[in-house]
């Protein structure tokens, strides 16, 4: 009798335990939603514009000079450590990008490398095939960023 | 079997209970606040979740490790060692080219110091977040850390001192961080007879200036003392600012066995230096300049280096020849802290052999003076009577009082030395309150804000001298033990234990907000003017100058450039130039060299850093970063070649394609 009336307590006391901890959604491993695939070969990437604070971009049809000229500078001095303009260092090369890349995508990768190599199907990609080397956030202003873009154009 | 059935249903009650609460705090656990059955729980006021951040700062003296420790409070989670006096191989402190001039002082390179007292500075009275000053006890010196890098910005040496123990202890809008020394000595120094002690030392109080807006100090003026030893100060503050009271010992004036003959008489004084009087002196001239021979040392977060400076001459002015500059408060007895309350009247002194907490009062010693109500004088510096200045006394609160702290509610927390215990009272009142054991010995005690006008009165830590048993033992040496209390109750509260570095003798208190936003994240590489910084891979290179070879060097996630170096000879000294070029939060690099006789470098994203390297024999040396930095860390490594003294081996350097001979 008394033994009986302890398994059933354990019982409770487990099934009110479990009852708890199946509210935390982390814990639940079975019937939540899928998640989305992300398989870097189902994203177009000409239409991905990426993940961060760029939605999108207006480009002149010719190269602005000038802009180019600026964004120059700052990538030599912040990017050139892993990425040559015209070969494949430790990152890739930025030469022919808006051929392969939208410009958000590329702006959202220099601005948001962190949550891009997270999340987006392309950059989760590049970074197992740049033997996991993440992409360093130099943070460059939004300004500078574009800046940069230009100056791809121009490779 | 009624006994049984009795137990049973108390197990089922029992039960039943625990399993309504259980399901009661159901989707309750994210919530934070501790509620219920939870309440009163010192666990759950000294908790902070993961990911969580704390209430406060505490920055807790290292004692004789020389640096500072911030730790979080309340959850006495240890969050940085701030290496200051002492050298700190982790992070190349006093190793590297860089932060090697900042322990530089009149006797040459010190690697180590005893740092007693920080001071966080203060606006109006209050704590404002901006620099944390500390004493340099043994070769007497002053720091100042920033608080957006938590590094040392300056050390200044305090010449004709003995030991730098009655510091900084600042004033109330940071205007002068003060140096009372420990011991008197012969000012200026000179071989005489340790007997002629009280004809020929003398005591000097140094005020020592901050620049309002860069905190760079500089010693305004030194007042001569007789030869007493200073213990403590604590400056005024409203009413009584513009003055700043020491405490000191040996008004017997002996020079041995201190213990006995230090502790004849009844009363000891507390020395009150009018120091906006001083101002005045020292604008009339009255200052006399005295050799001396100290080092003033300044790190710049723009250069990524520090430089030292001799420094040959301080203004003093000697007491006898500035009436009103100082005056002595007969204090019973031994007085060691001394703690102006945060209204600015009390002047709270502990003697240490007193059974009496006494209280001096600021306006009844304005009136003294005024009325002239003077007890003879010592080398010319008057005593004010003992019963004219009295401003209260708590009678018989405990054993060995030493330090005094406030809670912004008119309430007094004095530590006890040898009862072991943390007492409350009344400031006015003067009756006890509270009291709570410490574990064990405390020596100072903190309340965050607690020597400001404005104290943020929610804990007292007790600063504890002694450790036995309280953790698990590590052979004879123990770790230093700190206790948190809750005091924003009417009784106080034990809630934490937590060991800490070194011997922590003072600590300092402050809310989180006021440091946290204007912490510093990395150095801009655009800002960078050390002399040798490399700022893009483009500029690496690397350039002998005779045997003296200058390696112009980058890090960025995951490699140096250059990696591979050939060319380096036996008996060269080579110097790391090591720029990080990332500029991104909390990625820094190390670097290290096999065979170096110094340390790592640790450098932060943008600064520049340097390492000497002397080889001394041939071969081909490695190296690599020290720092976990990306997933390929490991990779991050190099050679460097050493050909023999005299070899003809060209210089040459290169990441990934090896660059030919030139």
């Amino acid at each position: 009798m008394k033994n009986s009336v302890l398994k059933l307590l354990a019982l409770l006391l487990l099934f009110a335990w479990a009852g708890c901890s199946s509210d935390t959604p982390e814990t639940t491993a079975t019937d939540g939603p899928k998640p989305k695939s992300m398989l870097a070969e189902e994203a177009d990437p000409l239409t991905n514009k990426g993940i961060g604070p760029v939605t999108s971009v207006e480009m002149s049809a010719a190269v602005d000079q000038a802009m180019a000229d600026k964004g120059k500078v700052v990538y030599e001095k912040m990017c050139m450590a892993c990425h040559k303009p015209t070969e494949k260092f430790i990152g890739p090369a930025p030469k022919g990008i808006l051929d392969r890349r939208s410009p958000e995508w590329v702006m959202n990768m220099i601005l948001n490398p962190e949550q891009m190599v997270k999340e987006d199907p392309i950059a989760k990609k590049l970074l197992m095939e740049f033997n996991g080397s993440p992409m360093a956030n130099q943070n460059l202003t939004q300004d500078e960023a574009r800046q940069v873009l230009e100056y791809f154009r121009t490779l | 079997m009624k006994n049984q059935s009795n137990q049973l249903s108390k197990l089922l009650l029992g039960s039943l209970a625990a399993l309504v609460l259980l399901l009661s705090s159901c989707g309750k656990a994210n919530q934070g606040s501790a509620s219920g059955a939870l309440s009163g729980n010192a666990a759950s006021k000294v908790y902070v979740a993961p990911g969580q951040y704390d209430e406060f700062y505490a920055f807790m003296s290292g004692g004789f490790s020389g640096q500072i420790a911030a730790y979080g409070l309340p959850s006495g989670r240890l969050l940085k060692v701030i290496p200051v006096f002492s050298v700190d191989p982790e992070k190349g402190y006093g190793f590297n080219e860089e932060t090697k001039p900042l322990l530089n002082t009149s006797h040459g390179f010190i690697p180590w110091d005893d740092a007693h007292h920080p001071a966080l500075s203060q606006t109006n009275g209050e704590t404002d977040g901006r620099w944390i000053f500390i004493n340099g006890n043994n070769t007497p010196r002053l720091a100042r850390i920033d608080l957006t890098t938590f590094e040392t910005a300056e050390i200044l040496e305090i010449p004709n001192s003995g030991g730098n123990h009655s510091s900084p202890y600042l004033t109330q809008n940071t205007e002068y961080v003060v140096a009372g020394t420990r011991f008197s000595v012969p000012i200026p120094q000179k071989d005489v007879a340790i007997s002629s002690y009280a004809e020929n030392f003398k005591g000097a109080l140094s005020f020592v200036k901050v620049e309002p807006n860069t905190g760079r100090m500089n010693i305004e003026f030194q007042v001569l003392m007789p030869a007493l030893n200073f213990d403590l100060a604590s400056s005024g503050k409203g009413p009584s600012h513009g003055w700043t009271f020491f405490t000191s010992y040996n008004s017997e004036m002996k020079n041995s066995l201190l213990e006995v003959n230090a502790s004849q008489n009844d009363k000891d004084f507390v020395a009150a230096v009018n120091w906006k009087k001083a101002e005045e002196y020292l604008k009339a001239g009255k200052a006399k300049d005295f050799p001396a021979n100290y080092m003033h040392n300044v790190y710049s977060d723009e250069t990524h280096m520090a430089t030292s400076t001799a420094m040959k001459s301080v203004k003093v002015l000697i007491p006898s020849e500035c009436p009103g500059l100082v005056y002595l408060l007969p204090t019973p007895k031994s007085p060691h802290g001394v703690d102006v309350d945060p209204t600015g009247e009390y002047i709270v002194c502990s003697g240490k052999l007193s059974a009496d907490i006494t209280a001096h009062s600021f306006p009844k010693m304005l009136k003294a003076i005024e009325d002239k109500a003077f007890d003879g004088e010592v080398g010319g510096v008057p005593i004010l009577k003992f019963e004219s200045v009295l401003g209260g006394t708590v009678k018989e609160p405990g054993l060995g009082p030493l330090h005094t702290e406030f809670d912004g509610k008119g309430n007094a927390y004095t530590s006890f030395f040898i009862s072991s215990e943390i007492v409350k009272w009344k400031v006015g009142t003067w009756e006890v309150i509270d009291r709570q054991p410490t574990y064990y010995s405390i020596g100072h005690l903190m309340v965050p804000g607690g020597n400001s006008m404005k104290p943020e009165g929610k804990y007292v830590v007790a600063l504890n001298k002694i450790t036995k048993d309280r953790y698990l033992p590590t052979g004879p040496e123990l770790t230093q033990s700190a206790q948190l209390y809750s005091i924003d109750g009417d009784k106080m509260e034990l809630l934490l234990d937590f060991p800490t570095i070194g011997e922590p003798h003072y600590a300092q208190g402050i809310s989180a907000s006021k440091i946290k936003p204007k912490s510093k994240q990395f150095f801009k590489l655009s800002e960078n003017k050390h002399p040798y910084v490399t700022p893009t891979e483009k500029d690496a290179k690397v350039v002998r100058e005779g045997n003296v070879v200058r390696v112009y060097m980058t890090t960025i996630r995951s490699h140096f450039m250059p990696d591979n170096i050939e060319g380096i000879r036996v008996g060269d000294k080579v110097y790391f130039h090591v720029t990080n070029l990332e500029q991104d939060f909390d990625v820094p690099h190390g670097f290290a060299v096999m065979g170096a006789n110094n340390a790592e470098l640790l450098i932060m994203p943008g600064q520049t850093e340097t390492l000497l390297w002397e080889p001394k024999s041939v071969g081909v040396i490695p190296m690599y970063c020290t720092d976990f930095c990306s997933a390929l860390h490991q990779e991050m490594q190099g050679y460097i070649r050493v050909s023999p003294a005299g070899s003809a081996t060209a210089l040459r350097w290169w990441l990934g394609d090896e660059k030919p001979v030139q």
